[in-house]
């Protein structure tokens, strides 16, 4: 019952925030359209709509992380946080209530991006379904970030890291924009040690399929998540201690 | 049993020493304030005994229960206004006062029926439906009370219940405070010597985390020699710095 109070408020606070709905759906759809009309008049194949979704699908969760860091770093910021601190709720209340509403918006997002890319001339077929199952871990990955940044980070700072710096990263190194292989060396294999790109090589391989092609991307992803949510889990713990 | 007893409360941080040796009783059912500039270490205190930061030394049992030991306990028994005004700002009054009842564990009926009770109390009527962030600083102040008060304390503490509200705002806050009285323990910092003195059963003054004195405010006015709060503060802490 507390956690689930709790996981509300916030569902609450994002949802009636005008930024979440113009960052979170609005944009990605803006640059899906925009990158597909560029497509139709200059082809390349890097902006095909099955290559293009996946990427516009993970490069929107990096909005997850600015949601969920805002919220957290804001509770922080105003004390809210503290007057919770002092009633019965457990840690797992508040990393639950935090994490768990973000991630049917992350879902919902995904469903809306591909939506669209059907739209466009996405076939509509039975891998949509996989996709977004597999966009799950790439969602549990970007809101735990969001946790860990909102758990050290000022509300100023988490415009700059998450709004400018995580989504250029996304963006950059995600090969959504550019074949990575064009640019090589180390900018490639920096690219390759990240998850940004597995999480976009799970989806446009779990979209084609077959299904086997996701592997290793998923085992990146999954490691990434696991990695992220203990260290958020970790940090959010010490902040609480700290309060 | 008294409501709070603190047994040689310190903290300290790297290199200054916020509450040093804080030996004080609260007894069941009064107003005890708490006055000291800022960085006196009111503050602090609140927080060790709202079990929001571990003391460095020594410990305090409220309603008989340890803050060290007995957290879980110690944090049903009470609740805190902070001194910032911790609402959520895009929930509506109704909705923060929910959320409280919630989140102490309260079913959904039981929420509503406390949320429906405040609304009454506190006058809310006017403004249920409204986003807090959207309130007044007056009506936010009103609403954190109310929030706290939600999961029935039998300690409540106010942090700067008052602080930078104008004189009205501040006289209808005192109305609600003194409604409070003899309901609950109520433990109220502030450095506005007005409000100690029209609000308070007994006043504890510090500075530099020290508890000067405790008393009532003619117990404190007379050990200072003094006519009234202001000028005994005034005494008193200038004395304790010679």
């Amino acid at each position: 019952m507390k956690m689930r109070a709790f996981a509300i408020r916030n569902a609450r606070e994002i949802l009636r925030d005008p930024m979440t709905l113009a960052f979170g759906i609005g944009f990605p759809l803006v640059l899906l359209f925009l990158l597909s009309a560029i497509q139709q008049n200059i082809p390349v194949p890097l902006f095909q709509i099955e290559h293009l979704a996946p990427g516009i699908s993970v490069f929107g969760l990096s909005f997850m992380t600015l949601f969920s860091a805002t919220i957290v770093s804001k509770d922080r910021s105003s004390a809210f946080l503290q007057r919770l601190y002092t009633t019965p709720m457990t840690p797992a209340d508040f990393i639950l209530g935090y994490t768990l509403p973000m991630l049917p918006m992350a879902v919902l997002q995904s469903v809306i991006c591909y939506l669209a890319a059907m739209l466009l001339g996405l076939p509509c077929t039975v891998n949509v379904l996989y996709v977004l199952l597999f966009h799950i871990p790439s969602s549990v990955f970007f809101i735990a970030l969001g946790l860990l940044f909102g758990s050290v980070l000022g509300e100023k700072q988490v415009g700059g890291i998450c709004g400018a710096l995580l989504t250029n990263l996304c963006a950059w190194l995600s090969g959504t924009w550019f074949d990575l292989s064009l640019v090589g060396g180390a900018f490639e294999k920096i690219a390759g040690v990240l998850p940004f790109l597995h999480a976009v090589e799970m989806e446009r391989n779990a979209l084609s399929g077959p299904m086997v092609s996701i592997f290793p991307h998923v085992w990146w992803v999954l490691g990434y998540a696991a990695a992220a949510l203990g260290a958020a889990v970790c940090l959010f713990l010490r902040q609480m201690k700290r309060s | 049993m008294e409501a709070i007893q603190t047994k040689g409360l310190t903290k300290a941080y790297k290199d200054i020493v916020a509450v040093k040796e804080l030996n004080l009783s609260v007894h069941t059912g009064e107003l005890f304030s708490m006055l000291g500039v800022n960085g006196a270490g009111k503050t602090t205190a609140i927080k060790m005994l709202c079990c929001l930061t571990q003391p460095s030394a020594g410990d305090a049992f409220v309603n008989g229960k340890s803050i060290l030991h007995d957290t879980a306990e110690v944090k049903k028994a009470i609740a805190l206004s902070p001194q910032e005004t911790a609402v959520a700002p895009g929930l509506t009054v109704r909705e923060n006062l929910m959320l409280m009842g919630g989140v102490s564990g309260f079913s959904k009926a039981e929420q509503k029926e406390k949320a429906d009770a405040m609304v009454k109390q506190f006058g809310f009527d006017a403004v249920i439906g409204k986003k807090a962030g959207k309130l007044s600083g007056g009506w936010q102040r009103r609403l954190s009370i109310a929030m706290a008060l939600i999961c029935e304390p039998e300690i409540l503490f106010l942090d700067e219940p008052t602080l930078g509200l104008d004189v009205i705002a501040r006289s209808e806050l005192w109305d609600l405070i003194r409604s409070l009285k003899g309901k609950m323990t109520i433990v109220l910092t502030t450095h506005y010597m007005e409000e100690a003195e029209a609000l308070s059963d007994r006043v504890g003054i510090m500075k530099n985390g020290q508890l000067l004195i405790c008393d009532t405010l003619e117990g404190i006015m007379a050990a200072a020699g003094a006519d009234n709060l202001e000028e005994a503060f005034i005494h008193l802490v200038k004395g304790a710095a010679e």
